[in-house]
């Protein structure tokens, strides 16, 4: 099959981009995005071209380095997909894609279609995590964890910080992500004597950093390759207000 | 042309003596100390953020060292032990399964085809038992029953269930518990961390490691940073084979820029082939993509009894499947260990028997699964892995049974380390997958996630503490001739990369490579073979430094410079796992010779090869010189593996 895409190309974060048109032809439907663009990059690179930048590593949907906003949604057209998991088969053979980086004030934009997402390093750093030292921990089986809050935890802890719940968000805010961690902490006892001030402490963070509020459009669920759920964000509000009021 | 040359045996791996389950308490209770105000004023750089990187910069950090830490992605989180799927083995024994520290450390043993040491292997089982309650108290989210307490399951070479898991995300989960371990130590200051950042040689000052000389990826800055120590926790070497189910920034360059400063690198050529990847679909192929071997825990594998069946799966019936690993192995069935599972199912696609494109493939089922457990059982359980492979594959393996074929996944070799995993250079220490280490020649599943954290929470915190007790060390000045002599080679790499300009692209060679070393040094290798890659491989690597055509300039993000650098090691590397797979005239574990073997199955040479290859560099296209570290089985005797 044959593709007509339309690139964000951006030399560096201070040459103004453009979209470029190109051709890629002799394509099959098994191939990946990623491989699309490789095909691309072969061709670009044999005429002596610059390649188009873009992040990837694992292809297998789950190092989050990935991410590009394709046709005007983050990580294009199938849900719960990552850039590098979407194949050809979802694109008519002959149809013309345009790709575009991550935009947002937080993400400054390093080259082409790759950007800078170490805002969400800087929010973890705040507080996402559990104060638990290496030494001698207590034997796993001393805190039971009711399944379904396992569960829960888990859906959350499942984020693989790719940035796609900021590049949909009309106010480019991180809260989906930032509700992930402190849901998936939080719900667990292990994360609970530093529940609140995580939740502070990674919410002043993230403010601080430049994303915005949130406004519970929704966008961020709708594309987030890993499914992570709104009522994250509905559990770190409860949490933030009791954090506040002090009642917890 | 001899391949290689004879060196002086290594005579001690530094293993304390006494019983084998004594050991690590002994070594601990010798090893100096370091007062906690002398370990504000020593410094370790580590490079590499997986399990092992992770986990040991964030345990030298709460320890009072000053770290420092790099890795080529854009935030640690994303290093590659993110993608293992499975679990993580422990000697818990939370089932009453008749598990135990000896038998984890027997299963380990006998796993790796008795081409690991003991006295390691040992403590890894040992260990095992601590990673699982250091990763629960940091909020690992591992699966659990109804009762609160974890759950587990089997794992391809074992009868008992010891592997802990997070659905079918256990690397990413464990992982994320290291990297926000690390997260709290930069906050606090005592960590400096350098993502979009490559290591691209080592710096040695007065015979010891004292830094490393770094590409910032963005700006293409070169600059040195120096320490006390270097800990290497790089990951394996499984791309030099192009195809792997490694993540496509994975590489060699730190361990061999160490190997070539002096580090001796271990039995190269024992490359683990895994069974459940999902077949090539056609030569656009960038990468594999592995399915859990956990599938295997439920899933029957089988091929048609006839050579050229092209019926659909569903329309071939019983008495046409030949279920081969229930067949020949019929206690283990299709949890064999990996490596048995892989040769098998090659021989059957050599016999013809293969399925879909090209006949590279046999089928993995969950009919039998679906209908013991429901759709929802099996959603359960492996929901998120049958999703991804229906991504790639367009199938939906609830009503198609999956098709997988053998892949290039994890390289047992590495540099050599000894018992306190520090290498032949003083001061350059190696964890994780970057060493030789504990799985011998063969890594049984969920192994190396415990190896990453055991090494990198555990065991080096523990043992560095013996050579930084002689620190700190005199320090190095920054503009010192071993520092800018490093620093200015590596400049000039990168230039000459740059200035070839010729006209073939960077992937080309690296997919030529590739196709070499997996038709001649794969999953079968033959002294024909061998030989015949060996001259090939060294007219490759001329080609590719005359013909190689790298765009851009290496002032900014150039990507193609990036892996021309990386190809241009694994060509070097290519070599000396040739030299290494040609000298080991025996088939064990990932290594199988063809002229080795009886009725199939591999043929062990106990005799004559119970010992380490540890080479050492003597200039590219040299012949290696060869240093045998023999292996001792004190109490895993050495039998013929079977699994029947």
């Amino acid at each position: 099959m044959k593709l007509f895409l339309r690139i964000w190309r951006q030399r560096g974060p201070d040459d103004k981009g453009r979209l470029v048109r190109y051709e890629v032809d002799d394509l099959s439907p098994d191939m990946s995005f990623l491989e699309l663009l490789d095909v691309l990059n072969e061709s670009l690179a044999g005429a002596g071209e610059d390649p188009v930048a873009f992040d990837h590593d694992c292809r297998e949907g789950i190092c989050g380095a990935c991410g590009m906003v394709i046709d005007g949604l983050a990580h294009g057209p199938q849900r719960a997909t990552t850039a590098c998991q979407l194949h050809l088969r979802s694109f008519d053979d002959g149809q013309t894609v345009t790709v575009e980086p991550w935009r947002s004030r937080a993400f400054p934009l390093v080259k082409d279609l790759v950007v800078d997402r170490s805002a969400f390093d800087r929010i973890i750093e705040a507080g996402g995590y559990v104060s638990a030292p290496t030494g001698s921990a207590p034997d796993a089986h001393a805190t039971p964890v009711p399944k379904a809050d396992a569960d829960e935890a888990f859906e959350a802890a499942a984020c693989i910080g790719c940035g796609a719940c900021v590049a949909a968000c009309p106010n480019g805010s991180a809260m989906l992500f930032t509700a992930a961690k402190t849901s998936h902490l939080g719900l667990l006892p292990q994360g609970a004597p530093e529940r609140y001030e995580r939740v502070t402490a990674m919410i002043e963070t993230h403010d601080a950093l430049g994303f915005g509020g949130c406004t519970n459009a929704g966008a961020c669920t709708e594309v987030c390759p890993k499914g992570i759920p709104l009522s994250t964000i509905s559990h770190l509000n409860r949490d933030y207000l009791r954090a506040a009021t002090g009642r917890r | 042309m001899e391949r290689y040359v004879e060196g002086a045996s290594i005579a001690d791996a530094k293993a304390p003596d006494g019983p084998v389950e004594e050991r690590w308490e002994s070594r601990r209770f010798g090893a100096r100390l370091v007062n906690p105000t002398n370990k504000r004023r020593l410094s370790v750089i580590v490079v590499g953020t997986g399990l092992a990187g992770g986990a040991c910069a964030a345990t030298l950090a709460e320890l009072g060292y000053q770290v420092t830490s790099f890795c080529y992605q854009d935030s640690p989180r994303r290093a590659h032990s993110v993608a293992a799927q499975g679990g993580i083995n422990a000697a818990k024994n939370y089932r009453n399964d008749g598990d135990s520290v000896h038998r984890l450390f027997y299963d380990t043993v006998k796993g790796g085809d008795f081409r690991s040491r003991e006295s390691n292997v040992h403590r890894l089982a040992q260990v095992s038992v601590e990673i699982i309650d250091q990763c629960v108290a940091q909020g690992v989210p591992f699966a659990r029953e109804y009762g609160g307490l974890l759950d587990t399951r089997s794992f391809g070479g074992t009868q008992v269930a010891r592997t802990f898991y997070a659905r079918g995300q256990t690397g990413q989960q464990l992982l994320l518990g290291a990297y926000q371990a690390m997260a709290r130590q930069i906050h606090a200051g005592r960590i400096t961390s350098y993502p979009r950042t490559e290591m691209l040689d080592l710096v040695l000052s007065g015979g010891r490691a004292r830094g490393v000389v770094v590409r910032d990826l963005v700006t293409g800055r070169v600059s040195t940073h120096l320490a006390d120590a270097v800990v290497l926790a790089t990951g394996g070497y499984g791309n030099v084979f192009h195809l792997s189910t490694n993540a496509k920034g994975c590489n060699v360059t730190a361990t061999w820029r160490a190997h070539r400063r002096g580090a001796l690198f271990a039995n190269p050529c024992y490359t683990q082939i895994h069974p459940t990847c999902i077949p090539v679909s056609g030569p656009h192929q960038s990468k594999l993509t592995l399915m859990s071997e956990s599938l295997r825990n439920d899933g029957r594998v089988w091929v048609p009894t006839r050579a050229g069946d092209d019926r659909p799966p569903n329309d071939v019936p019983e008495a046409d499947r030949d279920y081969y690993l229930e067949r020949m192995y019929p206690s283990f069935g299709n949890l064999v260990p990996r490596d048995i599972a892989s040769r098998a199912a090659k021989n059957v696609c050599d016999e013809g028997r293969g399925v879909g494109p090209g006949r590279l493939g046999v089928y993995l089922d969950f009919a039998e699964a679906k209908e013991r457990l429901g759709h929802d059982g099996v959603s359960t359980r492996y929901g998120n892995l049958f999703e991804m492979y229906e991504r790639i594959t367009g199938e939906d393996p609830y009503e198609v049974p999956m098709r997988i074929y053998p892949a290039v996944h994890y390289t047992m070799g590495g540099l050599w380390v000894d018992y306190d995993l520090a290498s032949t250079i003083p001061g350059l220490f190696v964890i994780g997958e970057a060493n030789f280490s504990d799985h011998g020649a063969n890594r049984l599943g969920a192994s190396a996630l415990m190896q990453g954290l055991a090494d990198g929470y555990f065991v080096l915190p523990n043992t560095i503490g013996d050579y930084l007790a002689d620190g700190p060390f005199e320090p190095v000045h920054p503009r010192h001739r071993d520092v800018a002599t490093t620093e200015h080679e590596v400049r000039e790499r990168v230039d000459r990369l740059l200035a070839v300009r010729g006209d073939r692209t960077v992937d080309s060679f690296h997919r030529e490579l590739g196709r070499l070393m997996w038709d001649h040094c794969g999953m079968e290798r033959s002294e024909a073979g061998l030989r015949k890659a060996l001259d090939r491989i060294p007219e490759l690597r001329e080609e590719f430094w005359q013909r190689v055509h790298v765009p851009g300039d290496g002032a900014q993000l150039n990507q193609s410079l990036e892996r021309a650098g990386r190809v241009a090691d694994f060509f070097e590397l290519a070599e000396l796992m040739c030299v290494d797979a040609l000298h080991r005239e025996e088939s064990c574990g990932g290594h199988f010779r063809v002229e080795h073997q009886a009725g199939g199955e591999a043929l062990r040479d106990d005799e004559r090869f119970s010992y380490v290859a540890a080479w050492e560099f003597a200039g590219t296209g040299s012949p290696p010189v060869l240093h045998r570290e023999h292996l001792d089985f004190e109490y895993v005797h050495p039998t013929t593996r079977s699994y029947t």
